[in-house]
């Protein structure tokens, strides 16, 4: 179910500013890409139009393409609707709806689908949880509010909501920025599990985590502040890392950047 | 620091010792200073009220002890002479059915154009919307009086008849001895007018603040528009909204010249009915109609004792919408 995604020539703009400008690569099913580059080039722009979200923002408007297993995500005919039920996202902060409980929370997205069945529900949420490695901690307490809990928490119960509509790409924007060490190892491991049944696709500053996590790595970058972002070289994280082709990319791995 | 010597010198010259403070206190004269103003002014509006209601109690009580009739349950109104018989009964349910009809017809409105304005209408339109409805609130009520009584009134007088006719065995809407359209249920409608706008103007303000990564939570889940609404807008602004609608209560609970000019007095005598298409008096048009008959202590004690009434009863619903909020706050902080 995991599904490949092809991105060519695209750009992204702000209104009338262009952020980002040519992007094309492929992202690899059943694999990590990683997104690196520094602050400002257009990650998590990028990362946004992966499933339309790009465009929630007003003014947000894309020129290109992207496809998803050979569909066009922006084909006149595709609901984003639709787009965004097949391509999950987690966001920088823990997001969980405040006033829903942590059932409730994980179980958004199934009765956003229409489920109403008791049992079903159910069972999603506690596949869910225990696939986003929450369960145990949660349990006891499925009926308290979903912001009751630790940040790193919060951040696994969000991956769990994105994962109980069975997506086939998740795409994560920074998604460990804001917990410990502790609980950033908890949702790489996470990470790892998870890549055997979807696309993912993460953003992250740190090199380290890029790494560890990812099998692929897209170095984005930009010339100077006002100017598109692009993309200057993806290739598997091991060259990126050791052996890139770019010098721009070696300078930024290395932190001679800028 | 000139502040020093100004600030020392206040309290003393005041004669009151400087207060000390709350635990947050630091102990420095700015926060010594402003911790004294906040209790200080906090004791004297609590002084004021207590004054006020002491007041108040004193007037109505000589009038409650000779009143005749059961003050809570009769619906006659005779204050003068050596045996009044008065009581509140038809004043609280007129007052309470027409707020409660302008509450039922406003909220849903209230919320729609609200959500119009934040999440539907396109940019240009969205500011001209807003404050059209704002200017809705500096329409003075007796300008909504006779709008309500000229205009307005005569047609809802089709719709009126309707139900009375097709709806008139339910008791709420039941033919009385009022034949126009000058009843309750007009006044529920005009009240309904009258708070429109501020629910719709605090029900904004908060629909507004909804956090953006909660919108975009639900919409990356795949939710629609109204979706989206639903599970991010909603929820966030529903202790907003409560607390909008009971404001919105309270002041069609008090509203008084527009009442007064759009219901029919009932003659004395007349039996109580349920109904929406009747006639009557609120608590606020009856004392304001009453007021040419404050000449003695005992009168004027048995409108005071409606006062105070209609001050409990806007007390309690303001009581319910900070209980309904604080027990959301779990769910919201
Ligand atoms: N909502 C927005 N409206 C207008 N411009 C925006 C908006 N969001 C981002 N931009 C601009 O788009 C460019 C790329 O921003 P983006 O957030 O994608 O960068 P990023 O690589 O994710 O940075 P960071 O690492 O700091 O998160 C920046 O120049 C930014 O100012
Ligand atoms: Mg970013």
């Amino acid at each position: 179910m995991a599904k490949r995604i092809d991105v060519s020539d695209l750009d992204i703009f702000y209104g009338s500013f262009k952020a980002v400008e040519g992007v094309s690569m492929s992202i690899e099913p059943r694999a990590v890409t990683a997104f690196i580059g520094p602050s400002g080039c257009g990650k998590s722009t990028v990362l946004r139009t992966l499933n339309r979200m790009h465009e929630v923002i007003p003014g947000g408007r894309v020129e290109g393409k992207v496809l998803l297993d050979g569909q066009d995500l922006y084909a006149k005919d595709v609901d984003p609707v639709g787009v965004r039920r097949t391509v999950g996202m987690v966001f920088q902060r823990p997001n969980p709806f405040p006033t829903m409980t942590i059932r409730d929370n994980v179980a958004a997205g199934l009765k956003l689908n229409g489920v109403k069945n008791k049992a079903r529900l159910d069972e999603v949420v506690e596949k869910s949880l225990k696939g986003a490695n929450l369960w145990n901690e949660v349990k006891d307490r499925l009926d308290k509010p979903g912001a009751g809990l630790s940040g790193g928490q919060q951040q696994r119960l969000c991956i769990a909501r994105a994962i109980a509509v069975e997506p086939q790409v998740l795409l994560m924007d920074e998604p460990c920025s804001a917990l410990d060490p502790i609980s950033t190892l908890a949702i790489e491991d996470l990470i790892n599990e998870l890549k055997e049944r979807y696309t993912i696709v993460i953003v992250t500053h740190n090199m380290q985590q890029a790494a560890r996590v990812s099998d692929q790595t897209a170095f984005f970058n930009l010339k100077a502040t006002g100017q598109p972002g692009k993309l200057v070289e993806l290739d598997s994280t091991s060259k990126i890392f050791n052996n890139p082709t770019e010098k721009a990319t070696e300078d930024y791995i290395s932190g001679r950047f800028g | 620091m000139t502040g020093v010597s100004i600030a020392d010198k206040t309290p003393g010259s005041h004669g009151e010792s400087p207060l000390s403070g709350d635990g947050a206190s630091t102990g420095r004269l700015g926060d010594r200073l402003f911790g004294g103003a906040a209790i200080g002014a906090g004791a004297v509006v609590v002084g004021l009220v207590t004054l006020i209601g002491v007041f108040l109690l004193s007037q109505a009580i000589p009038s409650l002890m000779k009143n005749e009739a059961n003050f809570l349950t009769s619906t006659e109104w005779s204050v003068g002479g050596d045996h009044p018989r008065f009581g509140i009964l038809r004043l609280l349910w007129v007052t309470v059915l027409s707020s409660l009809l302008a509450l039922t017809i406003a909220v849903p409105i209230g919320i729609a154009v609200a959500l119009f304005i934040t999440n539907y209408a396109p940019k240009w339109l969205s500011k001209p919307a807003a404050s059209t409805v704002d200017l809705l609130a500096a329409v003075p009520s007796i300008i909504f009086g006779l709008w309500g009584l000229r205009v307005f009134g005569p047609r809802t007088e089709g719709i009126q008849n309707f139900l009375r006719e097709k709806a008139g065995w339910f008791p709420l809407f039941k033919e009385t001895t009022v034949g126009s359209f000058t009843t309750i249920f007009l006044a529920g409608l005009v009240l309904a007018i009258m708070i429109l706008p501020i629910i719709t103007a605090l029900s904004r303000e908060v629909f507004a603040q909804t956090p953006t990564t909660h919108k975009e939570g639900a919409l990356a889940l795949g939710a629609t528009k109204w979706e989206m609404i639903r599970t991010a807008v909603l929820p966030f602004g529903k202790p907003g909204v409560i607390s909008a609608a009971m404001l919105g209560l309270g002041r069609a609970l008090g509203e008084t010249v527009a009442v007064m000019i759009l219901i029919s007095s009932l003659a004395q005598g007349t039996d109580f009915s349920f109904s929406f298409f009747d006639g009557g008096e609120t608590f606020a048009s009856k004392i304001a109609l009453g007021a040419g008959e404050f000449d003695t202590p005992q009168k004027t004690g048995a409108y005071i004792a409606a006062g105070l009434v209609l001050f409990i009863l806007t007390f309690i619903v303001n009581a319910i919408a900070r209980i309904v909020i604080e027990r959301r706050k779990a769910f919201t902080e």
